[in-house]
């Protein structure tokens, strides 16, 4: 198990997540937390690796399937909310 | 390398970059666009994976979790957003704290993998019932008052140790699972814990540490399975969160420990001095026309517009001065409302321009030379014993400047105190007006008598 390697990485993706979320404008806060709240739903990866595992038991299979279900459903609607919300923002208003 | 490793770091790339253009207004739709890509490309290249046998049901998951998914993203109103995404992070937390007692059942890992996985389903079920509760409290099913009682802290404190004593035996003999079923309840049960005495105007503060939390849950399960991408996104996920948190913090003046175990706005200790001091109040025909003959208004929102759903109303009545020739701006502080950027969405649903809305540090040299502040809902961030008074609960906490403008307009429903507690020395000022109404109507009845003064 290569764990140092690990660490490496989630030292660097810290860093670089702090950076990058620094320069984001106070304005855009909430669709933020809702976009980062949706990329957080990658644990849909490890769910699909519990549950379609080729040597999977029983308990891991139904754990898993109720884990896809509800990482999807903070993917799907975090993504959707996230557009909606930012499809509102404009800069002038589109009729007068 | 096979395929799915290509994926997977193509999917992180694009996370990054979709970070990277949500900075800015203009570039941030494109970063939604690619995250979605990046998940896309994640997903796919899990299914690709030649240990991938069982597709029916993972097909079946991902259908029914869209099903769910899409009518929650698309029927919520958009002042349910905080709760929206209290819900979906209890769902995200969830998963990852499953997938971490599955993957524990399955191999009982050992050394470092089992410390990640402990890790993993501490933080998931721990933020499952946090975010919950967090849910509950700002749809106001539960009280959003904080619940304390004595010794408290201490409880909670005495609980987490038990949690992480426990997680300290299931690492060092983790065939042991008789423990586990306590170590997952005792998780459970510390969020339920950690969320009771946090109040609804500390939320924006919860609602990111938990996004927090829900991110490195998701991190540890990279370390535990050993994958890459999942790391990176949880890593992401979990800096934004936390610099979220600080940002809140700061607007507050207040330290992480305050926040969560403070019980603040519970205990009303601060001096309550209760005999009626005169106020002026002015009917909307007076206001509206203070407010047609000024040349600067910066309308400054709370919590309050958003119950009211002012926001509607309130860019009508943007619009309506705007075309008399005043200049209005709104003035946003970092904790009005209930997440991060809260009045922001709302304002920008009501299609009020985004360049209108000016953060707390740009406007306020600028509220002295305004003729008008008119506050629609907002109490402690406009007070001024923040300044003043040092033995104030919100004493040090940076606050819009509003008493310095010439006039300042409040729309209230009655004089009662804010969510901390506090009396608002603004509301005695001799430059205030007090406007009491319901928010939405009173604007309503604003916009009306400043349309009859353009006909007239």
């Amino acid at each position: 198990m290569n764990y140092e390697l690990g660490l490496y990485v989630f030292m660097l993706a810290a860093f670089l997540g702090f950076e990058l979320i620094r320069k984001v404008s106070p304005l855009l806060h909430t669709p933020l937390m809702s976009l980062t709240n949706a990329i957080a739903s990658i644990s849909v990866v490890g769910a699909i690796l519990i549950s379609g595992d080729k040597d999977a038991t029983t308990l891991s299979r139904v754990l898993g399937f109720i884990a896809v279900v509800s990482a999807t459903t903070n993917l799907v609607s975090g993504y959707l909310i996230t557009d909606r919300m930012l499809k509102m923002f404009k800069k002038r208003e589109p009729k007068k | 390398m096979s395929i799915f490793q290509a994926l997977y770091i193509a999917a992180a790339a694009l996370f990054i970059l979709a970070l990277k253009w949500m900075s800015a207004p203009a570039t941030s739709r494109r970063g939604v666009i690619s995250a979605e890509v990046g998940m896309l490309l994640a997903v796919v290249g899990t299914l690709l994976r030649h240990e991938i046998v069982n597709y029916e049901w993972i097909v079946i998951a991902l259908l029914v979790g869209t099903a769910i998914g899409i009518p929650l993203a698309i029927l919520m109103p958009m002042t349910a957003v905080p709760q929206r995404t209290a819900i979906s992070q209890a769902c995200g937390a969830f998963a990852s704290a499953l997938i971490g007692t599955a993957e524990y059942y399955r191999l009982h890992p050992h050394g470092f993998t089992m410390a990640a996985l402990t890790i993993e389903i501490l933080l998931g079920f721990l933020t499952t019932t946090a975010s919950l509760m967090a849910f509950g409290k700002l749809h106001e099913i539960l009280p959003s008052r904080p619940i304390v009682y004595r010794g408290q802290n201490y409880v909670n404190l005495g609980l987490f140790c038990v949690a992480v004593i426990i997680g300290g035996m299931i690492i060092a003999n983790p065939e042991n699972s008789a423990l586990f079923p306590f170590f997952a309840g005792l998780a459970l049960l510390f969020g339920v814990l950690l969320i009771i005495p946090i109040g609804g105007a500390d939320m924006p503060t919860v609602i990111a540490l938990l996004n927090s939390y829900a991110g490195l849950s998701a991190c540890a399960m990279g370390f535990a399975l050993d994958n890459k991408l999942l790391i990176i996104a949880g890593a992401l996920d979990g800096s934004s969160g936390f610099i979220l948190s600080i940002i809140m913090c700061r607007a507050m003046n207040r330290s992480f420990t305050n926040v969560l175990f403070g019980g603040f706005g519970q205990l009303q200790t601060y001096g309550g001095t209760t005999e009626a001091k005169p106020v002026r109040s002015a009917s909307p025909e007076e206001a509206a026309s203070i407010l047609s003959d000024a040349r600067s208004v910066v309308v400054i929102p709370g919590y309050g517009m958003a119950v009211a759903q002012a926001q509607h109303k309130i860019r009508e009545l943007y619009d309506a001065l705007t075309k008399r020739g005043v200049d209005v701006r709104f003035a946003i502080h970092p904790v009005a409302g209930r997440m991060p950027g809260h009045m922001n969405v709302l304002l920008a649903e009501a299609d009020v321009p985004y360049d209108k809305l000016i953060e707390m540090d740009d406007i306020n040299p600028e509220l002295g030379m305004t003729d008008v502040a008119l506050i629609v809902g907002a109490n402690d961030i406009v007070n001024p014993a923040a300044k003043n008074d040092p033995s104030s609960p919100i004493a040090g906490m940076p606050i819009l400047d509003a008493y310095k403008s010439r006039t300042v307009m409040i729309i209230k429903r009655g004089m009662s105190a804010g969510f901390a507690g506090i009396d608002n020395e603004l509301y005695y000022m001799p430059n205030t007006l007090m406007l009491f109404g319901d928010a939405k109507s009173f604007v309503a009845s604003l916009v009306k008598e400043i349309g009859a003064a353009v006909l007239a």
